[in-house]
């Protein structure tokens, strides 16, 4: 591969450009009219506006940016994360073109996309699954006939959704009845399909990802997996590697339903099989992910591997670059830390210049960071400013370490999660690691004055 | 007149009032959607909605004046 135009914007397309660089892979950034100023239009060897700000006008054109690639001579398009990266019909329109996909193939994309499908398709591949419906809910009637059949606390969730958009716990029949038309609202205007299912709402769970790669040739293996489950508003803000509080058996078990899943796919390309995690180390299949993920950067830190490179590989045609499990070794403990522009405790979005930003001593942290000084966070995308990996010995270490170092950043201009971190970092909650999905809103609960002092 | 003012930029999300409607303190008039995220817009006085400015899908900048309510 000789060029790459990289479909997306930000700390990931940087992310993107950095590995093609190493390898010698030219680059094409594509950017809206609000992003002229960022850092990943002036890195790319060559860069071409979309059009205004809005994604449907900019980064969702999807012909546009082929077009691109076209004129460009690209050999593929990365699609990051996000955006065009789980839309089917940009791959096969690529592909269409004569140009290589960065991902998955398209049928896959499908399959795993529709969430009351790939429940169907993991159950017949022995994975584990939630109890819930393999079919879509027509009405309200049906949804309360079937909820009392699973029992509650039940999840009503969009089956095209995605990004923590369009699930809702109902704990009860008023509330499942208060949810019902809205979800199927909002999954209709957010993904263009109102198809709603329930699943059993697991309590006291731990969100717990496994990071899996296929190539062409049949091969397929995992790189360990990622506790998730900082969460806020269902969006992950911290991501650790290894998980904390997982029995190595049932770490192995996991490993090896992500692997079965992925196979049961044929799946090429870099993937994360999402489950949900019980008290008791049980495990769910929840959702399977089509791209690269934000935190993959804790997978290439504990695995010494580069993950954009084996896409890059396998999207090439060529197998994968390590092929045998055993030879794929875990070293030590990794963190990573989303830095938004929000505020702390009620989490709004807060867009703005970042008029200082100042990590302090940056040796042996890892920033993947879209913004300069200087930069603007505009309302028009996701919050997110950079992100923090550290990287240690020990899980201990790592939690030392990211203290000493978080607690030094300077971004002025704008209001970021930042004086979380720094509280919730020393919470008993977190250090212990035998944490759940709702560990941030319980903590807050008690913490918010001192977050927010 | 007391206009309801927008309190960050983002695209109208849904319009949950219609002209001539009563609205109490508190009740949610507008959603924008900004940064991937719903935000709702409340009325900050008592009274009849007189004017609606904005419409779902447009883009709107922080201290826009969205809905106008007559006490």
């Amino acid at each position: 591969m000789d060029k790459i135009v990289i479909a997306n914007r930000g700390e990931i397309a940087l992310r993107i450009m950095k590995t093609c660089k190493r390898l010698g892979i030219g680059t094409v950034a594509v950017y809206s009219e609000a992003d002229v100023d960022m850092p990943f239009v002036k890195e790319a060897d060559e860069a071409f506006l979309l059009g205004p700000a809005q994604v449907q006008q900019s980064y969702l054109k999807a012909d546009a940016i082929i077009d691109i690639a076209i004129r460009t001579g690209a050999d593929a398009i990365h699609p990051g994360y996000g955006l065009l990266s789980e839309n089917a019909d940009f791959a096969r329109k690529i592909q269409a073109a004569g140009i290589r996909f960065i991902g998955p193939e398209a049928d896959t994309i499908v399959k795993m996309g529709d969430k009351i499908a790939s429940r169907v398709t993991m159950q017949a591949a022995g994975v584990p699954v939630v109890s819930g419906t393999d079919e879509g809910i027509a009405s309200l009637e049906e949804a309360i006939l079937e909820a009392t059949e699973i029992g509650y606390p039940i999840m009503l969730k969009a089956s095209a959704g995605g990004g923590g958009i369009g699930m809702v716990r109902c704990d009860n029949e008023q509330a499942l009845s208060q949810h019902f038309q809205s979800v199927k609202t909002r999954a209709k205007a957010y993904f263009g399909d109102d198809v709603v299912f329930l699943e059993k709402f697991i309590t006291n769970a731990r969100h717990i990802e496994v990071q899996i790669f296929g190539d062409s040739f049949g091969n397929v293996v995992h790189l360990f997996e990622r506790n998730c489950s900082v969460q806020r508003r269902n969006q992950k803000v911290i991501e650790e590697s290894p998980s904390p509080n997982l029995p190595e058996k049932a770490k192995k078990r996991l490993h090896q339903a992500a692997v079965d899943a992925a196979k049961a796919v044929s799946y090429k390309n870099a993937g994360t099989v999402e489950f949900i995690v019980d008290e008791n180390n049980e495990f769910y299949f929840l959702e399977m992910n089509t791209r690269l993920q934000v935190e993959h950067p804790v997978t290439e830190e504990v695995t010494g591997y580069d993950l954009v490179e084996w896409q890059i590989e396998v999207a090439d045609g060529k197998e994968l670059p390590v092929k045998n499990q055993e030879d794929i070794k875990l070293s030590g403990h990794a963190i990573e830390f989303r830095i938004y522009a929000e505020h702390p405790v009620t989490f709004m979005p807060s867009p703005g210049t970042i008029v200082k930003l100042d990590w302090g001593n940056t040796d042996g942290v890892r920033i993947d960071t879209g913004y300069v000084e200087g930069g603007k966070v505009t309302p028009f995308y996701d919050p997110l400013i950079s992100k923090v990996i550290v990287h240690a010995a020990t899980r201990e270490a790592a939690i030392q370490q990211s203290k000493a170092f978080l607690s030094k950043v300077e971004i002025d201009g704008l209001k970021t999660n930042l004086p979380l971190f720094n509280k919730f970092l020393s919470s008993e909650t977190f250090t212990i690691g035998d944490y759940t999905t709702a560990v941030l809103p319980i903590w807050l609960e008690k913490q918010k004055e001192s977050v927010e002092k | 007149m007391t206009p309801v003012k927008s309190t960050m930029a983002g695209t109208v999300f849904t319009v949950n009032v219609t002209e001539g409607e009563e609205v109490v303190v508190g009740q949610v008039v507008i959603v924008l959607e900004s940064m991937k995220m719903e935000i709702p817009i409340e009325a900050e006085t008592a009274g009849k909605v007189s004017a609606i400015n904005v419409a779902v899908g447009d883009f709107v900048n922080e201290e826009d004046d969205l809905v106008i309510i007559e006490a």
